[in-house]
């Protein structure tokens, strides 16, 4: 009972941190330049850009941790969403584009289309963005978990073929004909909901956002998982087949959350781009989803604040070694892969946990779920 | 204009004149020739189209040294070649001048206006020419430009012409040319089309579709007949091509998979560095070339052989390590197994950056498989029929490895029932290691194919990976002739969207149909039965 109570202010603990961290880095970069407490810009935008890898890790870790569905796909709903933000930023321009066409984005005069293609109407319109950034991942998570569910496809199986999704919509993002940009994808925005993106006031505002998004996510996520539902995705990661044959109607389970999480990565997605000021169809690259699962991992799966500290740890490490040693960074994060999934099979959070126990071992807890292996053939 | 006209006719005129004297003409043409090359421009392009019809190999060389300003007339008009080293010879002959130049010698006047008559005239010169090869290439540059001024030529050498071959070439000429002659009559036309029909490709529809624009109703309608006919077979042979494309791309395909059919599919381990083994027999390959290049040029058309063995070691042993270092410690556990040996893919992958550089590698084709081979309408290139043929092998030698062998017949015992297996006595750890490093060791063979196709750059085996599980999760797993049909099957719906859909959303189209083919048959297209299915 303790323990529980213990959990759920854990999370309320993580939520507020994170806002915290999100409104300080935003209110200090506000500053004047010369105050000695000043944040610089590109902390900013490096502190926006962890928060959307976090809430991208947060929701892998919600398919992954506790329901053992291994997506490698997640990149891209990220991407999706961002494309969709993406887009409204393109309508913004207007004619302050290089050829300073009302309507058509740049690409597309320079390919010479003379109308808008039918989807992209709608997207100079900011709640028509917002609602196809959580629609169009979700949607696309919907019907693709609708068919893998249905015919259970599970494991290893389910993680190639998101995989190969995430694969094909990079292939067609990169098509000049698909009217997003092709190779280049969007870029050259000017302003958000009239803020323009260059002020320091507008990214000390998305950073905010991105900050209250990951709180709002993560409280959800800790509701989600401690609540009876969240108790049969435990029960479905670790025994598929005899949560079946209890009664529950596995694949609308798994079909409820695989939506749920594509549009948290959906709207990771679009708060990163305009943060980042580029979306291409290189997020779509496979190896991306895969590099968000490691965030997961590093932290600690099934254990929602793992995913975030994961993620933050890892793309700080990333930060700071591309900068310093560009060589060895691959071998960091090829290593973390083996060494993390070989002898941290709990990530950090577990080999906190279980430094904390040897130090004042009190009554074992079940805070941490403990993970089984996964079962390949169910 | 009208003198452009007027000298033409007079060409022509000369041509008939000189075909119809045909041979005693030949001997006096280079006397008339120095008459008119020594005069002003359109009289050098008379003597030019004169040298031309004699059909002399000495013209040929003479409208060479013409072209090139080096042909030189003396005050008798006779005429002479200068070498480059300065050596003159008599055009007429090639005797060469010894000792003193005859006085007053001149070069003759030459002009681009010149220069493309002569161009021209090469092309009837070398229809008489007695290599039967320049023959040929005379005959096929008169069909792809077909100039009515030249049908007597034609004419003329279709009657000397003895190769069959090159009649047929010289027929398809002199077809191409009527068609292209207002005043052919329509029977003659008739006849031209059929003769094009026979030879139904890309540039006979190209003439015949002229045909039916321009001519009479009777000639329009055989045009077109000819036209339907002619695209039917072509539509026929590119399908044909279609599938041999196909089949090429499958053979990669399976040269790829077929490694991982054994880790992933026999053994049920995920390797994402699959690909890299790959890679590495591709470098390995990379490396014996360089050595042969430096120390043994002339054992370059054996890399291939060399490497082959070598790279299915390379690999093959990094295989035995990444299995003894890592995958046993996760063996049941797919999901972590997937995840580190995706870092180990990174790690390899930037280690082979780290040493040759981000940059693709040069390797090259030996002489046996450069070149291609046509056959009907098809073009066959040989890197692509080895590659087909080296894959059939190595999957022909794996089959006869599992089922033929002590080590085959212990890995299936250990993938059908493990702890049966060790209670029989077999080491289990050992047939793991061996399995694996197999399958890997394969995975480098098929490097040393794909370095003769792809680029060997560091990223060769990510391209790779995702294509490997597609074809083994097609063909269904533990099953190497469900790897063989859907390598084969997935290489031809790839090539046959191709040209409807575009390379790329062809390829889109195919991992769709994929991804919804998985959803119905979730174990493949030939899935084990029986009681391993449950384990």
């Amino acid at each position: 009972m303790i323990a529980e109570r213990l959990g759920l202010l854990r999370g309320v603990i993580a939520a507020v941190v994170v806002l915290a961290i999100g409104l300080a880095v935003a209110m200090l970069s506000v500053l004047p330049p010369d105050s000695a407490l000043h944040v610089p810009g590109y902390v900013v935008t490096l502190t926006g850009k962890y928060l959307c890898y976090a809430l991208l890790a947060l929701s892998v870790d919600l398919v992954w941790g506790y329901v053992g569905i291994l997506s490698l796909g997640h990149g891209a709903f990220f991407a999706l969403g961002g494309y969709a933000m993406g887009m409204y930023l393109m309508r913004q321009i207007g004619t302050r584009g290089v050829y300073g066409d009302p309507i058509l984005p740049d690409f597309m005069v320079f390919l010479n289309w003379q109308e808008l293609p039918w989807y992209w109407y709608g997207f100079d319109n900011f709640l028509f963005a917002a609602l196809m950034i959580v629609l169009v991942p979700g949607a696309l998570a919907f019907v693709f978990g609708y068919l893998a569910f249905r015919s259970r496809v599970t494991g290893v199986y389910l993680s190639i073929i998101t995989q190969a999704l995430t694969y094909a919509l990079m292939l067609a993002f990169f098509r000049n004909d698909m009217g997003f940009g092709g190779n280049n994808g969007l870029t050259d925005f000017k302003d958000l909901l009239g803020f323009n993106l260059q002020s320091n006031a507008t990214r000390a505002g998305l950073v905010t956002a991105s900050a209250v998004a990951l709180a709002a996510f993560l409280l959800a996520c800790r509701h989600l998982t401690r609540s009876r539902f969240g108790k049969v995705l435990i029960a479905i990661r670790d025994a598929e087949g005899r949560t079946r044959f209890l009664g529950y109607r596995v694949e609308r389970y798994k079909l409820a959350v695989f939506t749920f999480s594509a549009v948290m990565a959906g709207i990771a997605g679009a708060l990163y781009v305009p943060q980042i000021g580029i979306i291409n169809p290189g997020e779509f690259e496979p190896a991306n989803s895969i590099e968000a699962v490691v965030w997961v991992a590093v932290g600690g799966r099934g254990t929602l604040i793992g995913a975030v500290i994961g993620a933050v740890l890892v793309n700080f490490a990333k930060t700071v070694l591309t900068g310093a040693f560009p060589e060895i960074w691959l071998f960091v994060l090829g290593g973390l892969f083996v060494i993390v999934t070989l002898f941290m099979p709990r990530g950090l959070i577990g080999l906190w946990a279980s430094v904390a126990r040897r130090w004042h071992r009190p009554e074992p807890t079940t805070r941490v779920p403990a993970l089984k292996p996964m079962e390949a053939g169910e | 204009m009208r003198l452009t006209a007027a000298s033409k006719l007079l060409v022509i005129i000369l041509t008939l004149l000189v075909w119809a004297s045909w041979p005693a003409a030949r001997g006096d043409s280079f006397d008339d020739a120095g008459v008119l090359l020594a005069g002003k421009y359109p009289e050098i392009e008379q003597g030019v189209a004169l040298l031309a019809a004699s059909g002399d190999p000495a013209a040929a060389s003479a409208l060479q040294a013409l072209s090139a300003g080096q042909l030189l007339i003396g005050p008798d008009k006779a005429l002479y070649i200068e070498s480059d080293d300065g050596t003159l010879v008599t055009a007429r002959d090639g005797a060469k001048i010894e000792g003193e130049r005859p006085a007053g010698l001149k070069p003759v006047k030459v002009n681009n206006r010149i220069r493309r008559a002569i161009e021209a005239a090469m092309g009837q010169l070398t229809l008489l020419s007695s290599d039967p090869a320049q023959r040929a290439r005379a005959a096929s540059s008169l069909f792809d430009n077909p100039d009515p001024a030249q049908l007597a030529m034609v004419d003329g050498a279709l009657r000397q012409e003895s190769d069959p071959a090159i009649k047929l070439l010289l027929e398809q000429a002199r077809a191409a040319i009527l068609l292209a002659t207002p005043e052919t009559t329509d029977d003659d036309k008739l006849a031209a089309i059929e003769v094009l029909a026979a030879r139904g490709d890309q540039k006979a529809k190209v003439l015949l579709s002229n045909a039916a624009a321009t001519g009479s109703t009777s000639v329009a309608d055989a045009a077109n007949a000819a036209l339907a006919k002619i695209e039917r077979s072509l539509a026929l042979w590119s399908a044909a091509q279609s599938v041999y494309y196909g089949v090429s791309l499958g053979s990669v395909l399976l040269l790829a998979a077929i490694g991982l059919a054994i880790t992933f599919g026999v053994m049920g381990v995920i390797n994402m560095a699959h690909g890299e083994m790959v890679m590495l027999g591709a470098y390995t390959t990379f490396v014996v070339q360089e050595v042969i290049r430096t120390s043994a040029p002339g054992l370059f058309d054996y890399s291939l052989l060399i490497a082959t063995p070598l790279a299915f070691l390379v690999s093959g042993l990094f295989g035995v390590a990444i299995e003894r270092s890592i995958i046993r410690f996760l063996y049941g556990r797919p999901l972590e197994t997937l995840l580190a040996t995706f870092g180990l893919s990174l790690v390899l992958q930037q280690g082979v950056r780290s040493i040759f550089g981000p940059t693709n590698r040069e390797v090259g084709n030996p002489s046996w498989m450069s070149g291609s081979v046509d056959v009907g309408g098809l073009a066959l290139t040989y890197n692509r029929l080895w590659i087909i043929l080296f894959s059939i092998a190595v999957f022909v030698l794996l089959i006869v490895l599992l089922r033929k062998t002590m080590l085959g017949l212990q890995m299936r015992a250990v993938t059908q029932n493990r702890r049966m297996a060790a209670s029989m006595g077999i080491r289990t750890d050992w047939v793991d290691s061996m399995t694996f490093g197999l399958g890997s060791g394969v995975a480098g063979i098929a490097g040393v194919a794909l370095s003769q196709i792809d680029n060997v750059s560091p990223n060769l085996g990510q391209s790779y990976v995702i294509d490997s599980f597609m074809v083994v999760v097609f063909g269904g797993v533990g099953n190497l002739w469900g790897t063989l049909v859907g390598a084969v099957s997935l290489g031809i719906a790839n090539k046959l969207l191709e040209p409807v859909a575009g390379a790329v959303l062809g390829k889109i189209a195919v991992l769709v149909l994929l991804v919804l083919f998985i959803q119905r048959r979730p174990r493949g297209l030939f899935p084990v039965k029986g009681r391993a299915v449950e384990t």
